[in-house]
């Protein structure tokens, strides 16, 4: 049986069918959660889409850590269920405190869409997992708030632990030690800016973006049999 | 003169003739709610009084058309079940006053435009046209568009796939930010702005009623600027509206749902002229009537007239019919997306008059209140008054065609001309999400963009949509008429280039004042130039949009129309070879080499004469719409092989348009990283001329592409080679008319924007 993975969508989330056909094109079930809800129905696995939760008001992802259906993320997460979040899905993470760190605006106060080169830095993370460390990978940041900061005590602790797991090759930015994606110290959580989803058919310019969402539905099956 | 000394219709926009065919229309004096519904439905903004007598010869007809102009877009039929809804507008002056918000707004407006026919917004594309960058409120307007576009387009979930950036003086007073948008929808799911059924709903939905952008339509849209920064045009900046795309993206959403579940009987977008406009509309395109509650409407602060209620421009507005026995499930399903909604009005029977049944909209305080106007719907939306204004040749226009920059000498640096035309837009286009969806093949930068036919909810097809949008106000202020038709073959051209055929037109006309006799001739000619090319091409005009007023200090803008034209792909499997060159490919161009005639590489309105010499006068080169479609036909042929999964024959294909061969092969090279050489071009005319109906090509197989360019009746010749790391030119004698490190170009086209905004920017900061 296929992984289930659940889609969280909070108003003004709007990557989220771009998930669910990702995660299907990689063989896995997706299906779309209301933030509303406080349940996120059979998952063996929790992706936080891409977008502008609560319309980024405040700051992105401040509000979204409110809404009811992330305290089942937080449960699922706590119980070791791979958790990732994409873009405004990392913000939503870090806020929650799911993840260390924030992400502040990109270096130089503008909005990036562009391809972006990623080196796998760790594979102890469900994002990860499998991978070759250095794997090179192409994949798009589209974010304005993108740039990973945290205390130089984090940072030490990320990078001891393997929990740094991407680093951009051309920082795009300003990320802290070029980080891309971090990972929770248990690995299940993991945050990403570029979107794995956009770069899963060679049609529209990279497919590199399946090794990760292939790995995540490995780690998903395997919680489920374990 | 202040307001306050002047009459209320004037104060408010309208003319004493026009207060005059309204009291006769009412029978009475309007009261001062009945004028101002009368000074925003009649203004030029929305009844384009100006210009219609003239788009009525606009070819629209077509086999694949659905929907044609009048309605909020226009819709054709893209096959495999699927229709496309496209619409362009202009947000020029409140982006002229508040760039960010104006142009923030303008997406919000085009999107809704879209979804009310019960599409999905899918693309978005921005034409931008600016004063040079060295003046300082220039760089202001171009951050501050920018960034309005990427803030409510990014946030409200539609990708902005392309655009034009373009930068004239004429432009420094009065900035043009136009916008299109298409939309995708099951062909099932066609919905139309009316209402119906006396005793039906009207059902306010989305954001509160403000006092933000009253007098939009009348005070800023239709009348021109006093000056750059002069305090009177700072002063209409309360008439520009405020944008929350989050309020529009939770209202696409519900919206869209209600039309899947069939619960709206009509559905129309609050836009310029905001509730006057919808309910007039609705009423009238339905032969009802409506009462409208003013009371009902729920307003974002206290004490708001009546008036300013009918008029504000609020953003992230709908109008939905309903019956009343869908309104518990409309009222659930809106309050799942936490949208607002409420019912402020019901339609009425039309009532018996001397001219037959009148649908009257009528507007009361409270249900079943006083009456506060009363007026016939239709005379509102259909009734205002058409202006056949006067119209005047330029009267330099016979020294002007023949001081031509052809014959001017000497040709100076052709190195150097070249690498100042080159701009890398990036700049502009990296701060818009231009993938989401997962339709974007190619985005912008490109000759158009290709997008896959998919989206939520709509059935699978393997077709592609291409769009582009493209104008010249440089051949178009030479020579409105000729201008215009080169401007729609160019987009053409365009999408052959990544394999479509055109189907379907959107045209934006942005214009001067229409009181000037030149400018209303300009509007003329320019109709008249894209009817002929329209009927020469086959192609449909499915909807468009008219700003005049263009003016800053009484002088007008060039004539700039732009038009935005759909293409198809029947199979879309692979990515179109792309204008980058491919190492040791044979370099080509495909069609004629020269114009027939005494000058064979003429150069006026070209880019070289605008940019680089300053001359705009001259006599353009006539378009063969014969050969054009003939040269299309076959690039689009050769493009589509390679889409549909084939070895293709093409290694690579760019149009020749702004620049030339010259910008064209720099182009090329520079998107590919690998430099050419080609011999035998006739000098700085035959490297800058803007002929039209040409394309530059590489290929691995000439023989081949030869051979099917003589079968298709199309010239072809061979140019060269891409090679190295150097982009050669030579003319016939062996002489380099350019000869430079690709490295070198590359910085050129790279630097151009950033270098006039970011490093400025900083300096000054």
């Amino acid at each position: 049986m296929a992984a289930r993975v659940a889609v969280v969508v909070f108003p003004g989330t709007n990557c989220e069918h771009d998930v669910v056909t990702a995660m299907e094109r990689v063989g896995a079930e997706a299906s779309l959660v209301w933030h509303g809800d406080r349940d996120l129905g059979p998952a063996d696995a929790v992706v936080l889409p891409g977008g502008f939760a609560h319309g980024d008001y405040l700051r992105p992802g401040a509000l979204a850590r409110f809404s009811p259906v992330m305290e089942a993320v937080a449960r699922f997460a706590a119980e070791g269920g791979p958790v990732v979040g994409i873009c405004n899905g990392f913000q939503v993470l870090t806020e929650a405190g799911l993840l260390p760190g924030a992400l502040v605006k990109n270096r130089g106060l503008r909005f990036v869409c562009a391809p972006a080169r990623v080196r796998v830095d760790s594979d102890r993370s469900v994002l990860t997992a499998g991978l070759p460390l250095g794997t090179t990978l192409s994949v798009p940041v589209n974010h304005f708030s993108g740039s990973y900061v945290c205390d130089p005590a984090t940072l030490a602790r990320l990078r001891d632990g393997g929990q740094v797991v991407l680093r951009y090759l051309e920082n795009p930015n300003g990320s802290v030690d070029d980080i891309a994606g971090v990972a929770n110290a248990a690995g299940n959580v993991v945050g990403l800016m570029p979107h794995p989803e956009r770069a899963v058919d060679a049609l529209l310019g990279s497919a590199d973006g399946q090794l990760l969402l292939r790995a995540l539905v490995q780690q998903a099956a395997g919680v489920r049999a374990a | 003169m202040t307001v306050a000394e002047e009459p209320l219709h004037r104060a408010l926009g309208l003319t004493d003739d026009e207060l005059a065919m309204a009291t006769a229309v009412l029978g009475r004096e309007p009261n001062h709610l009945e004028l101002a519904l009368y000074a925003v439905m009649w203004s030029e903004h929305c009844s384009y009084k100006s210009s219609r007598l003239h788009l009525r010869r606009l070819p629209t007809e077509g086999s694949r058309v659905l929907v044609g102009p009048g309605e909020n877009a226009g819709v054709v039929d893209a096959g495999d079940g699927v229709a496309v809804a496209i619409r362009i507008e202009s947000h020029n002056h409140p982006s002229a006053i508040e760039p960010h918000q104006g142009a923030a707004t303008g997406v919000g407006g085009i999107l809704r435009d879209v979804f009310t026919m019960g599409a999905r917004p899918l693309a978005v594309m921005d034409p931008l046209f600016f004063g040079p960058l060295d003046a300082a409120r220039q760089r202001w307007l171009v951050e501050g568009v920018v960034a309005g576009i990427s803030a409510y387009g990014n946030s409200v979930g539609v990708p902005t796939v392309g655009g034009e950036l373009t930068f004239d003086p004429c432009y420094a007073g009065n900035p043009l930010v136009n916008v299109l948008c298409l939309g995708a929808l099951p062909v099932g799911r066609l919905v139309l702005g009316r209402a119906s059924g006396p005793g039906n709903l009207a059902v306010l939905l989305g954001s509160t009623t403000g006092r933000d952008g009253i007098g939009g339509v009348s005070v800023l849209a239709s009348a021109g600027f006093g000056g750059e920064g002069a305090g009177t045009d700072d002063a209409k900046r309360p008439s520009v509206q405020v944008g929350d795309p989050f309020e529009e993206k939770r209202l696409i959403e519900a919206c869209l749902a209600l039309l899947d579940a069939g619960l709206v009987v009509g559905i129309q977008d609050l836009g310029g002229a905001g509730l006057a406009c919808a309910t007039s509309e609705t009423a009238a395109r339905g032969g009802v009537g409506m009462d409208v509650d003013v009371s009902a409407v729920p307003c974002r602060e206290p004490h708001m007239a009546p008036w300013e209620v009918m008029t504000s421009e609020s953003q992230e507005r709908m109008l939905a019919i309903v019956t009343p026995g869908d309104w518990p499930a409309v009222a659930e399903l809106c309050a799942r997306w936490e949208v607002r909604a409420t019912v402020i009005g019901t339609v009425t029977e039309p009532v018996p008059g001397d001219g037959g049944a009148v649908g009257r909209l009528r507007i009361l305080d409270g249900p079943g209140g006083q009456v506060l106007a009363d007026v016939p719907a239709a005379s509102l939306a259909d009734d205002a008054p058409l202006y056949d204004r006067p119209r005047a040749e330029p009267a330099d226009r016979t020294a002007r065609l023949a001081d031509d920059p052809t014959a001017d000498e000497p040709a100076g640096d052709c190195a150097a001309d070249l690498g100042a035309l080159l701009v890398d837009p990036s700049w502009v286009y990296r701060q818009y999400d231009h993938q989401l969806f997962l339709n974007t093949v190619v985005g912008p930068g490109a000759d158009a963009a290709l997008l896959r036919l998919a989206g939520p909810g709509l059935p699978p097809s393997e077709r592609g949509l291409a769009v582009t949008t493209d104008s010249s106000p440089r051949w178009c202020a030479i020579d409105p008429r000729a201008g215009t038709a080169l401007v729609l073959a160019e987009a053409v051209a365009n999408l052959a280039c990544v394999g479509a055929s055109p189907v379907a037109v959107v045209n934006c006309l942005n214009f001067g004042n229409p009181e000037h006799p030149e400018v209303m001739w300009q509007l003329s000619e320019v109709v008249d130039g894209l009817a002929g090319a329209c009927r020469d091409l086959g192609l449909p005009v499915v909807g468009g949009n008219v700003s005049l007023y263009n003016e800053s200090a009484g002088a007008d803008i060039d004539p700039t129309p732009v038009v935005g034209v759909l293409g198809l792909v029947d199979a879309l499997r692979a990515r179109p070879p792309g204008m980058g060159l491919v190492a040791g490919a044979t370099v080509a161009l495909l069609g004629e080499r020269a114009a027939p005639g005494d000058q064979p590489h003429p150069l006026a309105g070209t880019r070289w004469a605008v940019e680089r010499r300053d001359r705009r006068s001259g006599r353009l080169p006539a378009l063969d719409p014969a050969a054009h479609g003939r040269l299309v036909a076959l690039v689009a042929a050769l493009v589509s092989e390679t889409v549909a999964g084939g070895p293709g024959l093409l290694a690579s294909v760019h149009d020749v348009s702004g620049g030339g061969i010259g910008v064209a092969l720099a182009e090329m090279a520079i998107a590919g990283g690998i430099g050419a050489r080609v011999r035998g071009i006739a000098g700085h005319r035959e490297l800058f001329t803007e002929l039209p109906s040409r394309f530059v090509v590489a290929t691995h197989d000439p023989e081949a592409l030869v051979a099917r360019a003589e079968a298709s009746g199309v010239a072809v010749s061979l140019l060269g080679m891409a090679a190295g790391d150097r982009l050669v030119v030579e003319d016939a004698e062996g002489t380099a008319l350019v000869d430079v490190p690709l490295a070198e170009l590359t910085a050129s086209w790279r630097d151009a924007l950033p270098g006039r905004l970011d490093d400025v920017a900083d300096a000054a900061g």
